[in-house]
């Protein structure tokens, strides 16, 4: 964990209110692990005051990049910074998806929406290349399908709008997959809350293993504050973990989706 | 140059520390900067046994500050001590360990476990949480027991003992005054503001909790008038607290009578802040001639009536 100014090389919106946020930060970027976000704090916020999080998308050498989409305030702002301007971040930050240790299990992922920048490092330093499967509402919501490609993974888009790749749920295709065969097949998922389930209950029902990462409300990042805490089974039944700490990255079964509102 | 602060038997090394809740348990913040740097390192409430917390959404951000309510959530006395205190005992600096219970008994035998524990500097009463419902704020808001749990802890540990008071009452002066005369060694002031939020399109209160604890740079003009009217009635020293971001912040407090601060939501999103309100604080004693911080301590200059 660092904090560091880092230097904007590229800010583009690339599709839709999607942009691409590419920027030099030397002490971070080389310790960047697969699931893991950064913090940053958005300059010309006026009086909104807190960092904002975001799942690393890229890093190499000295750069790191993320992607986002213009949902609120913090992101329009954002997406104002131009190349040359300096952002404080904080990073590389939280626990993230481990790497599959052996080719013979197959990797599955699963994004929704910009869910997918989480999962790119992952599919980089994964020992074999496996199945994306991406979900969004319309076919603008389908992102990086060519870099997954470039890697030499198997993309499966869907829509829900049947504007592109199959019509329906992202949990459709992954379903057909598992009915295929379950058996050493890993899945690692990022995207909403209730895909996270989806994708959580058809872990379960074909046993196989799932990392999830979670989308909680973040103050802090570094785990002091205690606001970004989901219910994970323990000892007395379950406790609240950090989602900035313990997570994002969380194993399906250590959940307690019974008790999350 | 002097600026140590002393609270009883504990000495600050200089007068920039932490707000309870906004550092964890140090060990978090230990990489982005040095705690030995700091005056003293202020831990999260602690109470008897495990604490699971308030539903979620535990915070939400407001215009020029943080509603929070977390509900205490922490690993209790015995996780605490096994967790955390390992770390924390190696700090050259003091410790200040804040403790909170939901009946006085229950405050007793916190005190009494920490005063057992070696190398503590300090004991901060959190007698003014807003976010639980079966204890904490209620110590806060009634004089006589306040006096009560404060004295009923001095009998208890022969740690020094801060009070932390809550804002939430007509006058802070008489809260002020009971936690001296029970035998207090210093005051915090002050404790987050109680607040509410509303999302408009869901028409739902945006805490889980409903209502939670104003923080951050909106609550320091209220904070700056409760430690002026508090220094003016006690004797003992006063930590300032409520919003601060920077040095000038700071010394604004030490100015209305403040003898020490405490940075606190400024390090969810600054967590060099303290360091830099330290610096800060020191260009200016050294701009201004200043020996002594004592000096400054209080001497807000008022209009002849």
């Amino acid at each position: 964990m660092f904090e560091q100014d880092a230097i904007v090389v590229a800010n583009d919106n690339f599709a839709g209110q999607y942009y691409r946020l590419v920027m030099k930060a030397a002490r971070i970027a080389p310790h960047v692990q697969p699931g893991q976000f950064v913090h940053i704090r958005i300059p010309l916020l006026r009086d909104a005051l807190l960092r904002r999080p975001f799942s690393i998308y890229q890093a190499k050498d000295d750069t790191l990049s993320v992607l986002y989409k213009t949902v609120g305030k913090g992101t329009h702002q954002l997406a104002r910074i131009k190349p040359g301007q300096s952002l404080s971040v904080i990073g590389p930050l939280g626990h993230g998806f481990s790497i599959p240790t052996s080719r013979e299990i197959l990797p599955l992922l699963v994004a929704g929406g910009y869910g997918m920048a989480a999962l790119y490092i992952l599919a980089e330093r994964a020992p074999r290349p496996g199945i994306v499967f991406v979900g969004g509402r319309k076919k603008e919501d389908i992102l990086c399908e060519s870099e997954f490609r470039a890697l030499g993974w198997d993309v499966q888009p869907t829509t829900e709008d049947g504007s592109y790749g199959i019509q329906g749920l992202v949990t459709h295709p992954l379903r057909e997959q598992l009915q295929q065969g379950a058996k050493n097949v890993r899945i690692y998922a990022c995207g909403p809350t209730p895909m996270l389930k989806a994708v959580g209950d058809l872990a379960a029902e074909f046993s196989v293993e799932a990392e999830l990462s979670m989308d909680e409300h973040m103050c802090c990042g570094v785990g002091v504050c205690l606001t970004c805490v989901i219910p994970v089974h323990a000892e007395n039944g379950w406790e609240y973990q950090r989602t900035c700490t313990e997570g994002p990255v969380f194993d399906s079964k250590a959940i307690a989706w019974e008790v999350m509102s | 140059m002097n600026w140590s602060v002393r609270i009883g038997s504990m000495v600050m090394p200089n007068p920039v520390t932490v707000a309870s809740g906004t550092f964890g348990y140090g060990v978090e913040y230990a990489r982005l900067l040095d705690l030995n740097q700091l005056g003293a390192v202020v831990v999260k409430g602690i109470r008897l046994g495990p604490v699971r917390g308030n539903p979620t959404p535990r915070t939400v951000e407001v215009a020029s500050g943080l509603i929070n309510a977390i509900g205490l959530q922490g690993p209790g006395v015995d996780g605490f001590i096994e967790k955390y205190w390992p770390f924390l005992k190696t700090l050259k600096v003091p410790v200040i360990i804040n403790i909170w219970g939901c009946t006085l008994d229950e405050y007793v035998e916190v005190a009494r476990r920490f005063d057992a524990l070696e190398g503590v500097g300090a004991l901060e009463l959190n007698v003014s949480c807003p976010n639980i419902k079966e204890g904490g704020a209620h110590f806060g808001t009634d004089v006589r027991l306040l006096e009560k749990v404060v004295s009923s802890c001095r009998k208890a540990t022969r740690l020094p003992l801060i009070t932390k008071l809550s804002p939430n009452v007509a006058s802070i002066v008489p809260y002020a005054q009971a936690a001296e005369a029970a035998g207090s060694d210093a005051l915090s002031i002050m404790n987050s503001f109680p607040a509410m939020a509303i999302d408009i399109e869901s028409r739902r209160p945006r805490l889980a909790n409903i209502t939670g604890g104003l923080t951050g740079p909106c609550i320091k003009p209220i904070a700056i008038k409760l430690v002026w009217e508090a220094a003016r009635a006690v004797k003992i020293p006063i930590i300032g607290m409520g919003g601060i971001q920077c040095a000038e912040d700071a010394l604004e407090f030490l100015i209305a009578g403040a003898s020490a601060v405490a940075v606190g939501t400024a390090n969810f999103y600054e967590p060099q802040t303290s360091l830099r309100v330290l610096e800060g604080i020191r260009e200016y004693m050294q701009r201004h001639g200043l020996e002594d911080l004592k000096s400054l301590v209080g001497s807000v200059k008022l209009p002849r009536v």
